[in-house]
């Protein structure tokens, strides 16, 4: 196998956990295609029951349809996250991972601090006719 | 070691020193072993510039000045169409690397250029769309809320174009110089970035489409 060959470390004393590193890399990232099927089915059934509760407003209530359409979100990129990126823990010893959380948290802040501070802004800066024609 | 050399001549001289604490003695780096993970970190810098546009969706989504909202523009079935054609080449793009794997050449080449049929309708669909919302005169400037959607949505859209432009690079270099190591690694950061584009968007179809025609 070609994969294999040209990944022989150059260097022999190279540690057992770099050298492993690469291996992990390459060979263990890939997934079979059980994997992509599995990844394939579970992301069809996960987009079209979001569209289907949508389109048919088959939950009457508004805001419990976005929570589970959310959910529904949530599930799915986890699940393209296993079986089409092939993330694992173990992956460029753990750095992937840590990157990912990095991500995360900086994107949670980000998101929820605006949506929080814009939406105190927009209620606060709401035009008040009534006092309005009050001042002088 | 260098660290009992150190400790056993207590005049260490400046060479020796230097060998103590720093590495000198560079073991190679394989070509391109670091590769993957750097393009993994490439790829959470982008998902920082989509979450400052979904923030910007999610602050400015309301603002319709008066113009037209989600539910006067937006046409789910030709959304769901449109996330049919990304997840399909997601796993076809999924099928090339398996071909990869067991480096059959031609097959990888025609699973590559099924995705690039897929992810080149799924473009066609979203210029369809939006060509169709500026001919409503739903354009960029029409409103905060059309502002915020054509920057995320243009954006992800923009980064599937240079998917493409990368994919056919990719099947001319396969067909020029066969799966050769190099080859392989761009087609695994390919990979990885095609597959992120799919979970974008998945955001974009959720936060967007569907909760803006709820």
């Amino acid at each position: 196998m070609s994969a294999a060959d040209h990944h022989i470390h150059p260097h022999p004393h190279a540690d057992d956990r770099h050298a492993g590193d690469h291996h992990d890399g390459d060979h263990g990232s890939h997934g079979s295609m059980r994997d992509y099927l599995i990844g394939f089915f579970l992301s069809v059934i996960l987009t079209a029951i979001p569209f289907w509760l949508v389109m048919t407003g088959a939950i009457a209530d508004k805001q419990a349809t976005a929570l589970v359409i959310m959910a529904f979100a949530i599930v799915q990129i986890v699940v393209h996250m296993i079986y089409f990126l092939h993330m694992n823990t173990k992956a460029e010893n753990g750095w992937t991972v840590m990157a990912l959380i990095f991500t995360i948290i900086i994107v949670v802040i980000a998101l929820s601090g605006s949506l929080w501070v814009m939406y105190h802004l927009n209620h606060n800066m709401m035009p008040m006719s009534h006092d309005m024609g009050q001042l002088p | 070691m260098n660290a009992t050399t150190m400790q056993s001549s207590p005049k260490a001289s400046p060479a020796e020193i230097t060998a103590a604490f720093y590495d000198l003695n560079e073991h190679d780096h394989p070509e391109g072993g670091s590769t993957m993970l750097g393009f993994w970190l490439y790829l959470m810098s982008d998902c920082l510039i989509f979450a400052m546009l979904f923030a910007a969706y999610g602050v400015l989504g309301g603002n319709f000045a008066a113009g037209p909202g989600p539910k006067d523009l937006f046409e789910l079935p030709l959304v769901a169409l449109n996330t049919a054609m990304l997840l399909f080449s997601s796993i076809t793009y999924g099928f090339a690397m398996l071909a990869m794997e067991k480096n059959r050449v031609g097959q990888t080449q025609i699973w590559l250029l099924v995705t690039a049929v897929f992810g080149a309708a799924f473009l066609s669909i979203e210029l369809y769309e939006f060509a169709h919302l500026i001919h409503e005169g739903a354009t960029p400037m029409r409103s905060g809320f059309l502002t915020a959607f054509f920057s995320l949505v243009g954006t992800h859209g923009l980064h599937v174009t240079f998917g493409l432009v990368w994919l056919f690079t990719l099947v001319s270099q396969i067909a020029k110089k066969g799966l050769i190591p190099a080859n392989k690694r761009r087609l695994m950061c390919l990979s990885l970035f095609w597959h992120f584009l799919d979970v974008i968007w998945i955001g974009v179809f959720t936060f967007v489409y569907l909760m803006g025609m709820l």
